[in-house]
């Protein structure tokens, strides 16, 4: 492994590589990039593994994701998809010399305030991401690249959100 | 013809190959560009590094514009490409819950997968997360569920709502995220 890791590229760079990948989404399989479905699909099949899938099925807001069992996620593109995110992802850092095992944090907090912070967002997030249909690559990506309403709406009350509560935020990232 | 899924050159089990492939490549480009660290991304909203509003930007662009022309070309058949539909209560209350949340978190869904990948436990943390509350969202759905399907508009398109073609909607966002990358450089520039 490299001592020191290489630069990021040129964040440009990055988006249009990113724009050329949901394109190819799109061209391929007639839909853009997600995240937030995968989850829920991988939810969906551990409450069917916990009350049996009858019953988890009962459920609408489980029931969309289980269209073949509880092996649903073994056939859900959007699984598949974020399982290559990860080894796309851990690929991309090892070769640049940036896998750690690492807390990322601001100077201010310790890991443990970190960690709580990081699994107490994701929870919220993850209610966010419900009710808006989708998240940052789901929702603002993929739907917004098409002019979806409904993506628009959610970017501009996120930024917004974002930017509102940034300074009660500060002692986070400082 | 595409896209190949919907015209029939594409099985199931070809689409998920290509997921793998998709994604691997998303991936990468997410953690080249620096999304997979949590303090860069925070950035964003003190303003000391855009990075996140660039990447994401020029992605949209790139494939909004790529769409419209193969669209165009008779490459892509652009209303077969699925459009999400519109609730705008639930969206732009999930977008502020989101937006929150992603400043307190500091990595999204995707970009979290993508951290975790690369070691940081911090982005196993917002993963373990997204899962409890997908999990409690379910488990709450039945009160809830007015709300979460309160306002819809069905797939609903930017230029439908304003009358206009797509042409014109396409030339607008582009226009409006080249200024954009033009205040972010400058606002850097004075930075540096």
């Amino acid at each position: 492994m490299n001592r020191t890791p290489r630069p990021y590229i040129d964040p440009y760079l990055a988006g249009i590589g990113i724009g050329v990948v949901l394109l190819a989404a799109y061209v391929v399989v007639g839909q853009g990039l997600g995240a937030s479905g995968a989850f829920a699909s991988v939810v969906a099949s551990g409450t069917a593994v916990v009350q049996g899938a009858t019953r988890a099925a009962a459920s609408p807001a489980v029931a969309p994701y289980l269209p073949h069992g509880i092996a649903s996620p073994l056939q859900d593109w959007l699984v598949f998809e974020l399982a290559g995110v990860m080894l796309g992802g851990f690929t991309s850092a090892w070769l640049a010399g940036r896998l750690r095992r690492d807390v990322e944090r601001g100077s201010g907090v310790g890991v443990r305030q970190r960690m709580s912070a990081a699994v107490g967002g994701g929870a919220l997030m993850g209610v966010g991401a419900k009710f808006a249909r989708g998240c940052t690559s789901g929702q603002a990506l993929s739907g917004g690249a098409l002019l979806s309403v409904g993506s628009w709406i959610f970017i501009a009350s996120c930024f917004a959100a974002g930017y509102v509560l940034a300074p009660a935020a500060r002692r986070l990232w400082r | 013809m595409t896209p190949l899924t919907e015209t029939g050159s594409l099985g199931s089990s070809g689409a998920l190959v290509a997921a793998i492939l998709i994604g691997f490549a998303f991936g990468w480009f997410l953690e080249r560009g620096g999304l997979g660290s949590a303090p860069k991304l925070a950035g964003q909203f003190y303003v000391t590094d855009l990075t996140v509003f660039k990447v994401m930007f020029s992605a949209l662009v790139t494939a909004m514009l790529g769409a419209f022309w193969l669209d165009r070309l008779g490459v892509l058949r652009l209303d077969l490409v699925y459009l999400p539909e519109t609730f705008v209560v639930p969206q732009a209350l999930g977008g502020v819950l989101f937006g929150a949340d992603f400043l307190v978190a500091g990595l999204c869904p995707g970009t979290s997968c993508v951290a975790a990948a690369a070691g940081r436990r911090d982005g196993l943390g917002v993963m373990i997360g997204m899962l409890i509350g997908v999990w409690l969202f379910n488990l709450t759905f039945d009160r809830i569920a007015s709300m979460y399907s309160a306002t819809p508009l069905g797939a609903v398109r930017l230029t439908d709502l304003a009358g206009v073609t797509p042409g014109v909607g396409v030339a607008v966002v582009t226009a409006l995220a080249l200024a954009g990358f033009a205040v972010a450089n400058r606002i850097e520039r004075r930075r540096a």
